[in-house]
């Protein structure tokens, strides 16, 4: 029988008074994170192996650089011949490593669904519609500051079926390359004030507080500009073990 | 010891979700080895789930040192071309090794690259619509070096398997991934 949202809400609440309770610090959400539906069959049952090697590949990783982006792949409004519909936004901030470092030069991908909560994918099929000048998606490189800026629209919440009557809450997707193949992160950042948050089993997934609230934007109004576009900042810090750090001056 | 540089909190995985396949996947993304080489070697499997299913949605990226030992990669994976900002191919020259493939409808993966040099691994990084935090493992392809591994030499036989690429003819491999199960892949957690 499927879920309802109580039943989920339930288990969300269960899995997070666990967490309080084992009182052990935990930054990334459990991959085993049963109210999320699809995780069930889709995570390891054994602990992983752990590699002490300074000799690892995984310390080093891709790099990008300015063939790998064109000047318009930043702005997911410029990707039609038209204006797309909805709330026009910039989304902008730094990426650091753990030391609080720029990570410069590295790939910022994002991609997201339109202002009515579609996604310009096939798979995608429910009744909101389609923007013709909009497909949510988007790259740049980081700069010497290790800043990124995207312009888009807000993306509108949609419903998915984990659960009877579930909806994700605004989000916009993100996949993040450091120096070293370790600190690759993918991941979803969310709008302030989004009352969908305490239904959203991918967001509760990580289930510490000021964690997840790592994974909420602010509101900038210095970003916002008259008549066009309001402002969001969100930095983004990429994690990696403390052997991605004996490698100085890389 | 040095000290734990880490003092600055991360910010938190989340899944890739089932719908990244209009921006993530690039034409060329399974083509690491520069278009004709003749020491080209392929590496295919499947993704498959806790009961055994093929997952259609699953990415799977590739990095790996040239054959030449070189850990420094080369820009240009995803070539973009300026005049209709479409891609426009890897070069056809620069090995950038780095690749990422999208899992096909039947849960099959398949690259093209060259023999790693210095190490006996290609190194993988799996996400996956349900998979909350990606996760790593390695590809050792068959050869002395492998069997001198230290990281296969601590595994049990039967989860050392899960890490060996086996040859289906020449230059054409096979490495499942078992996110879940009996024959679960050996995944790793680097420290
Ligand atoms: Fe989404």
């Amino acid at each position: 029988m499927t879920p309802t949202q109580q039943d989920i809400s339930r288990e969300i609440d269960g899995e997070r008074q666990d967490y309080l309770a084992a009182g052990q610090v935990r930054h990334h959400p459990a991959r085993d994170y049963a109210p999320y539906r699809s995780s069930a069959l889709r995570h390891p049952l054994r602990p992983p192996v752990t590699v002490h090697d300074p000799e690892a590949v995984e310390l080093s990783g891709p790099v990008f650089g300015v063939t790998d982006v064109t000047e318009t792949d930043a702005d997911l409004t410029l990707a039609h011949t038209g204006e797309p519909l909805g709330e026009r936004i910039t989304v902008t901030g730094r990426v650091l490593d753990r030391a609080g470092r720029p990570v410069r030069g590295q790939l910022v991908e994002l991609w997201q669904a339109n202002a009515a909560g579609r996604y310009a994918h096939l798979r995608d099929q429910h009744p909101a519609p389609l923007d013709p000048n909009f497909t949510g998606f988007g790259r740049c490189l980081t700069d010497d500051r290790g800043a990124y800026s995207f312009t888009t629209i807000k993306p509108g919440a949609y419903p998915w079926r984990n659960h009877d009557n579930a909806w994700r809450p605004a989000h916009i997707h993100f996949s993040l390359f450091g120096t070293a193949f370790t600190q690759r992160l993918v991941t979803q950042m969310y709008f302030p004030g989004d009352p969908l948050f305490a239904y959203d089993p991918i967001l509760q997934s990580v289930t510490d507080d000021a964690a997840r609230e790592r994974l909420v934007a602010t509101y900038d109004h210095d970003l916002s500009t008259p008549e066009r576009s309001l402002g969001y900042r969100w930095d983004i810090v990429l994690d990696g073990p403390a052997a991605t750090w004996i490698e100085e001056g890389r | 010891m040095s000290r734990d540089p880490r003092t600055v909190l991360p910010t938190p995985s989340q899944t890739v979700g089932p719908f990244y396949g209009y921006a993530l996947p690039f034409p060329g993304g399974p083509d690491i080895a520069p278009a004709g080489h003749p020491d080209t070697l392929t590496v295919h499997g499947h993704v498959y789930d806790g009961d055994g299913a093929p997952i259609p949605d699953a990415i799977v990226e590739i990095w790996q040192p040239g054959p030449d030992g070189d850990r420094s990669g080369a820009p240009g994976s995803l070539r973009r071309d300026p005049v209709t900002g479409g891609y426009a191919g890897r070069d056809g020259v620069t090995f950038t090794g780095f690749g990422r493939i999208a899992t096909d409808a039947d849960g099959h993966w398949a690259v093209r690259t060259l023999p790693p040099g210095g190490a006996p691994y290609l190194s993988v990084c799996v996400f996956a619509r349900g998979l909350l935090h990606h996760l790593y493992t390695r590809i050792y392809l068959p050869g002395p070096a492998t069997d001198a591994d230290p990281l296969l030499a601590g595994l049990a036989p039967e989860r050392r398997a899960t890490l060996l690429a086996t040859e289906d003819r020449p230059g054409v491999h096979r490495f499942d991934i078992r996110l879940q199960g009996a024959e679960e892949t050996v995944f790793l957690d680097f420290r």
